[in-house]
């Protein structure tokens, strides 16, 4: 199986999926001519012209909103909002529109599209180029939500989320893009939305998140393994809504300890939710209290060095709060 | 020099004549007798609404008189097996006019099981119709704007000759979601048209205060043309919007149009709308209604007759109280059904 950078897994994805189906096709700021700003729509627009990877004019509720229009005509729109952070102009058109055209209209309309969004610092993108805002859509039925960590997850995910009858935020981590890569089948497949994925299989400590935090807790993992013997178990949700509820209860189970990171905020985080849920159904069965590494509750990092790197995790952040959970 | 009124004509012998305007506008005579019809079914079922919602029936209700004629125009400059409607909360004439009945409407008053436009989810004026190409629309205004531009591009990557049309009123002119939409299809050209319905009033705030300028010239800014034409004058709007189709099929793009009207109702039946204008005013507005006179009109030429109306009038009543009979006793939609359709519930996406 060849491997390819998590990038090349986004636009191998679209490219196949508008090969397969005419009705496929992707909308945004630079996603034309120039392929976008990270490279993602890459050779699209040569492909498939103009509409097809047409360039909008610079209005995210426009690009939301025309692909929610076009998806109920029948099309399959795939919108890129070029950064997280600019999506909020969007957010009506996401949560008022997309999210409730099945249930409000009795399943009479429906609005098959999807959004993508690169979340997550680590590039000196200070406060408005680095967010991560899942947890404002986190919540809202009608959304589904996934944020793959691996190449292999971003094609599979994007690939379900473009065949998926119902509207899907796809939040790609931008650090990922060239840091990530690992092998992807050349054949046509999917990772299916709501199925979380255990990356490692441990007995003592279980570690659950999603997206590039994961790959700092699996360095830390073989470092526990090797320096202490402490074996983890690592849960990656790749969906965030719906939450893979028998997923995270398993792996909960499995060691009775438990440690959620992700790099959104902590307060209303995802991680919330998953801690929640481990205590309604297994409270008494938690050898240790849930624990949270989650991003600081400051609006969002600074554009200094130091700065981001107090707001980041890295792999000595989780690697101590993994071994501190270990040992107690 | 005499003055006498828009379409009329001194005759040899001095009568006043009436000259007849559609038949060059290509509308035939069932066709505007059709026209006419349709208004007053729009506006007798609003008027029974009002009594419905004072008599403690149904909870609430936000009007579309005086509204009508305009909305009955533009429907019928329409391609019904062709184009998209995404229509505001005050277009009861409009849906009406595109095929939803009055059992449906009135199925929606009393948020039934059997209303097409959302099961009763949704209070009344929000429409939508798969089956009948209405688009399903919300509270928050205007986000229908970008998603009638959504429809003309699909319109135009499919090669269809089809357009869009979407309503709004003044204030929603100035929400993002209108200058965002209008200024993308006017850079790809599409086949949508704008239609603000400029009724006054954004609930008590006049249109002085909403806007410094005509809502019309705001298409200037995004490179297609802008009309402003009188409600009250169904014949103009049909024409304006007739025009406006012809422009958008042949790949011209969009068309921005400014219906000058006035909301004589409250806002909605929650409203108390003396409290910021005067009884004088409505009245002064009511006086301009525009059915009386294309009931004129029609007579004018021979098309209609008093009884005529009075035929009319006596079928529009049956139909509204069968409707009425019809929604009240209809069930709610059951309690199993409702938190279904949050997502597909099958492999076909439905």
């Amino acid at each position: 199986m060849p491997v390819i950078e998590y990038i090349d897994a986004i636009r191998l994805a679209m490219k196949e999926e508008m090969e397969r189906d005419p009705s496929v096709f992707v909308l945004g700021e630079d996603v034309g001519v120039k392929g976008g700003v990270f490279g993602a729509t890459r050779e699209l627009y040569q492909q498939f012209g103009e509409y097809r990877a047409l360039d909008t004019p610079l209005a995210e509720s426009a690009i939301a909103g025309v692909a929610i229009g076009a998806a109920m005509a029948g099309m399959k729109p795939i919108a890129e909002m070029q950064y997280a952070d600019f999506m909020f102009p969007a957010t009506n058109q996401i949560i008022s529109e997309a999210a409730k055209i099945r249930y409000r209209s009795n399943n009479d309309w429906h609005c098959p599209l999807v959004i993508r969004a690169p979340i997550g610092g680590g590039v000196h993108g200070g406060l408005y180029h680095s967010q991560c805002p899942e947890s404002v859509f986190f919540g809202t039925p009608g959304l589904k939500i996934v944020a793959p960590a691996t190449a292999y997850d971003a094609k599979g995910l994007l690939t379900a989320a473009i065949r998926d009858p119902d509207p899907v935020l796809y939040f790609e981590h931008k650090k990922c893009y060239r840091l990530v890569s690992d092998e992807v089948p050349d054949a046509d497949y999917v990772v299916p939305i709501g199925k979380s994925n255990v990356m490692r299989e441990g007995r003592d400590i279980t570690v659950i998140g999603y997206s590039m935090p994961l790959h700092f807790v699996m360095r830390a993992a073989e470092e526990l393994s090797r320096e202490e013997g402490i074996e983890t178990h690592v849960l990656d949700l790749r969906t965030l809504q719906p939450l893979d509820r028998e997923g995270i209860l398993a792996a909960a189970a499995k060691t009775g300890k438990v440690l959620i990171v992700h790099e959104d905020h902590k307060t209303g985080g995802v991680g919330s939710e998953v801690a929640a849920i481990i205590a309604e159904e297994l409270l008494y069965d938690l050898d240790a209290p849930i624990r949270r590494l989650c991003g600081p509750d400051a609006p969002a990092m600074p554009f200094n060095s130091p700065g981001e790197r107090v707001f980041l995790l890295n792999k000595d952040k989780v690697k101590a709060a993994m071994l501190e959970l270990a040992r107690y | 020099m005499a003055h006498w009124p828009r379409g009329m004509h001194m005759t040899q012998t001095g009568a006043l004549r009436q000259e007849n305007r559609h038949t060059s506008l290509g509308l035939t005579d069932e066709q505007v007798v059709a026209m006419y019809e349709t208004m007053q079914i729009a506006r007798k079922f609003d008027e029974r609404a009002h009594l419905l919602q004072r008599a403690g029936k149904i909870n609430f209700h936000i009007s579309g008189l005086l509204q009508e004629p305009p909305q009955v125009a533009m429907a019928f400059a329409l391609d019904r097996e062709r184009d998209w409607f995404l229509p505001y909360y005050r277009d009861y004439a409009f849906v009406l006019s595109v095929g939803m009945t009055v059992r449906e409407l009135m199925l929606s008053m009393f948020a039934k099981a059997e209303d097409p436009n959302s099961a009763g989810r949704q209070m009344s004026g929000h429409f939508g119709c798969r089956r009948l190409r209405i688009v399903t629309g919300s509270s928050p205004v205007t986000t229908q704007v970008p998603h009638a531009v959504g429809f003309a591009l699909a319109a135009k990557m499919r090669g269809e000759s089809s357009v869009s049309i979407v309503s709004f009123g003044e204030g929603s002119s100035n929400q993002g979601d209108f200058h965002e939409g209008c200024n993308f299809a006017g850079v790809h050209k599409l086949p949508v048209i704008f239609v603000c319905q400029n009724n006054q009033y954004a609930i008590s705030v006049p249109f002085s205060k909403q806007s410094a300028a005509r809502i019309a010239d705001r298409a200037i800014g995004y490179g297609f043309p802008g009309f402003r034409v009188d409600g009250n004058d169904p014949l103009e709007v049909y024409r304006i919007v007739k025009e406006a189709r012809e422009r958008a099929v042949a790949g011209e793009g969009p068309t921005l149009i400014e219906i000058m009207t006035y909301r004589v109702a409250p806002h909605s039946t929650s409203d108390n709308d003396l409290a910021y204008r005067t009884k004088e005013e409505v009245e002064e507005q009511r006086a301009k209604d525009g059915i009386p006179k294309f009931r004129q009109y029609l007579t004018g030429l021979g098309l209609w007759s008093d009884a005529q109306e009075e035929a009319l009038l006596q079928r529009i009543r049956k139909i509204i109280d069968e409707a009425t009979a019809y929604a009240e006793q209809a069930p709610f939609q059951a309690e199993e059904d409702v938190l279904r359709y949050v997502y597909a519930e099958d492999e076909g996406g439905r």
